[in-house]
């Protein structure tokens, strides 16, 4: 199957249309939320509660013995939620940083439901199958009350968040201004905290415990490059999410043995790669640019700047003067005098050249302009 | 004790030493998380290692996985450095992406590769000891066992030769470059000593044992001691205890014996965390409280000194003007007796001439902000504290 095949099939295939609508809605939804965590400096909290929500499966069902996904995702919940706190107490309360007590909850949690999950398995009665999903996702076992659970989530989230939109956009930026009109940033900070560790519970089944924050991030990596504006860059991230959910599983169904998760995290890469190069005003490339131009606009200013100090010592600016006195002074090249001539800065006949008066005065206010400039 | 199980405590002891080492300079240079992302992705560097060798038990393999574990500090690096994103945003999707990179090799040929991505991750202790070393047909004992003994011994050369440089660059980076060590080699060669014991645990305990077995037992030191000697060590006691203590838990729930170290170290985590001396949180709240009510106590007496006026003075005017609340007052005002601070005469407070003393050097200090000399001052003052 090609990938043209898959669209093809999609408006006709049931189950595909399954797992492409809950992958397209994951995405916007990390995309979403995403962008908070991102901009709180709090990216790799969704590593740690991806990891930290494994025991909460397990013990959701050694507790219930329930397979059915929406159980098994409360589990998730509440160790992610038990997780989160658990930083936030270590990095409060004692002198660890936060990326110690990121790594310590991420891996503690971790091998405890590793350990979990083996006694699971050799348990008499376990008919565990579909636990380790968990670990690296399979977004084939989507069914329609998932993207339900999805889709209600989403939209939850979306509702909080314009609800809360001013307070959070406060908050992101300027916590203390905040506390001072007198909202309360406990509350909101909980709040957004406790939606970024719903999104990514929500996401284990499909991308699994590894990959999920990269799911979460790289949208929103993506969409920073973009905008300085907060309500684009959600918009943007959620889009950007959606399309690697799409294009992920548009790839991943239409050849053998790829699982949809790590197709999705290499789509929602390439974004990323794609903005850090592209964008064009934070991007590598036009960065680039802008520096090679600005060298060379500087050269063409220290050149100038020497034509002037030669100029000044004559009565007439616009007396010639051989080109050859410029050879003690390494800046100049044919293709720059050129440049110079085009700006109607100087005039070149043959081998002399002269200041014209636009030339002069623009040369006499070098650097009163960079003055200015600071 | 059979053999066997003599050679997997063995072989968790050593990895927990490995670890251990590189571990307390991650945490302590605030890059714990870097070895999460090592882990992961030293993925594709042994899935491309094996289609160049097309042998599981190269030693190349191992050299690949460590080198893409360097490359993706360098990638890091070099995003932090472009100021695109954060560290941590760069940290949290390079690895995945890398990560994602060996799933999708491994899956795609997944006839020609005898690779388990859930190998990699979880690890079993429990078969390292089927792998033997056999040369000239001698066994000479478990293979992980010479690979992780090596990299123990071979850590314990370098943090031994470059102890000092290792001390300096990790609390002064600016000292370190004028006295001439390069912080960007030390830096680089911590990074591939971690990136090879990573490579070298992995495949005994799985890659999110490393990551707990390194930061765990070095932010348990670290809450306990400040000297960078003493925290080595009680980060290899407490790795080599959780490694011995999980596997015995291990083999009575015959579970992971990676999930069971793990769990140990989770345990063990939690008392230090809770008990932990001057550092623990039962202590830091402790101090707290404290503070707040000696804080509490030099209001209130400065308070009495403002004010002559007996009305203000009263006992019960204690809770409408300070808005203090009555179990807050009482406690405040019992302290203060007990220290001989105040008297009480007809429900009427009055300082003492030593609570007179002290609320005026106290105002002294405060003028001139000298907030460290305060704690020495209420030494001298208190017989009770708050």
């Amino acid at each position: 199957m090609t990938v043209t095949e898959y669209f093809n099939l999609l408006f006709t295939d049931y189950t595909l249309q399954t797992i492409t609508l809950g992958t397209a809605i994951l995405g916007a939804l990390c995309g979403m939320l995403g962008s908070f965590a991102v901009l709180r400096k709090q990216s790799l909290l969704g590593d740690a509660i991806s990891h930290a929500a494994l025991p909460g499966i397990a013990l959701a069902f050694l507790i219930t013995g329930a397979k059915d996904s929406n159980t098994l995702l409360i589990g998730a919940l509440v160790s992610g939620l038990v997780g989160t706190f658990w930083i936030r107490g270590i990095v409060k309360k004692t002198h660890l940083k936060t990326d110690t007590a990121l790594g310590l909850i991420l891996s503690l949690f971790f091998g405890f439901g590793m350990l979990l999950l083996t006694f699971i398995q050799k348990m008499p009665n376990a008919n565990q199958a579909g636990l380790d999903k968990y670990l690296f996702g399979q977004a084939a076992t989507l069914v329609a009350s998932d993207v339900w659970t999805m889709c209600i989530i989403a939209g939850l989230s979306l509702l909080i968040l314009l609800v809360f939109w001013k307070e959070f956009k406060l908050l992101l930026f300027d916590v203390d201004y905040t506390k001072s009109l007198g909202f309360n940033v406990k509350f909101l900070d909980v709040l957004i905290t406790f939606f970024i560790v719903i999104s990514i519970v929500v996401g284990l089944q499909t991308v699994g415990v590894v990959l999920m924050s990269a799911m979460l991030l790289a949208p929103a990596a993506a969409a920073r490059q973009w905008t300085n504006s907060l309500s684009v860059m959600v918009v943007l991230a959620a889009i950007f999410g959606a399309c690697s959910g799409v294009f992920g599983t548009a790839i991943s169904a239409s050849s053998n043995n790829l699982s949809t998760g790590p197709v999705i995290v290499l789509i929602a890469a390439v974004f990323v790669l794609f903005s850090f190069i592209f964008s064009p005003k934070r991007g590598l490339l036009f960065r680039e640019i802008r520096y090679r131009s600005n060298r060379k606009d500087l050269e063409l200013n220290k050149t100038l700047a020497f034509m002037y100090q030669i100029v000044e010592s004559h009565d007439n600016i616009n007396h010639p003067h051989a080109i050859k006195i410029l050879n003690n002074f390494h800046g100049f090249t044919r293709k720059s005098l050129q440049k110079l001539e085009d700006r109607e800065l100087i005039t070149v006949t043959k081998t002399m050249w002269s200041l014209t008066e636009k030339g002069f005065s623009t040369a006499a206010n070098l650097y009163n302009q960079l003055e200015e400039n600071e | 004790m059979s053999s066997a199980q003599l050679e997997i405590q063995l072989i968790a002891c050593l990895v927990a030493i490995a670890c251990a080492i590189p571990g307390t300079f991650l945490v302590l240079r605030k890059m714990a998380m870097i070895s999460d992302a090592i882990s992961h992705s030293i993925l594709p560097g042994l899935v491309i290692g094996f289609f160049l060798t097309e042998d599981l038990n190269s030693p190349w393999l191992i050299l690949l996985a460590a080198v893409a574990g360097v490359i993706t500090v360098v990638l890091v690096e070099y995003i932090q450095k472009t100021g695109l994103v954060k560290e941590d945003t760069a940290i949290g999707f390079v690895f995945p992406a890398l990560f994602s990179i060996g799933v999708i090799l491994i899956a795609k040929n997944a006839n020609d590769v005898h690779l388990d991505v859930d190998a990699v991750l979880l690890g079993e202790l429990a078969f390292a000891p089927f792998d033997r070393l056999l040369v000239n047909g001698v066994d000479l004992g478990a293979k992980s066992l010479w690979v992780i003994g090596s990299i123990v011994v071979v850590t314990l050369i370098l943090l031994v030769t470059f102890f000092k440089e290792l001390k300096v660059s990790t609390f002064d980076k600016q000292l370190a470059a004028t006295l001439g060590f390069s912080p960007l080699v030390i830096h680089y060669g911590l990074m591939s000593i971690a990136s090879v014991t990573t490579v070298g645990a992995f495949d005994a305990v799985g890659a999110i044992l490393v990551v707990a077995l390194m930061i765990a037992p070095a932010a348990m030191a670290y809450l306990l001691t400040n000297n960078l000697k003493k925290m080595l060590v009680i980060a290899v006691f407490a790795g080599v205890a959780s490694a011995i203590i999980g596997y015995w838990v291990a083999h009575y729930l015959d579970a992971s014996i990676a999930g069971s170290m793990t769990t140990v170290l989770g345990v063990l985590f939690l008392l230090v965390y809770l008990f932990a001396p001057s550092k623990g949180l039962i202590s830091v709240l402790f101090r707290q409280k404290r503070q707040q009510v000696e804080v509490y106590l030099l209001t209130f007496m400065l308070h009495l000194q403002n004010h002559s006026e007996e009305s203000e003075r009263h006992i019960n005017h204690l809770s409408e003007h300070i808005n203090w609340g009555k179990m807050q007052s009482k406690t405040v005002l019992d302290l203060a007796l007990k220290n001989n601070m105040i008297v009480i005469n007809n429900n009427i407070i009055s300082l003492t001439e030593k609570g007179q003393g002290f609320t005026n050097k106290a105002i002294d200090y405060i003028t001139t902000n000298s907030a460290v000399a305060i704690e020495k001052m209420k030494e001298d003052f208190f017989l009770f504290r708050g």
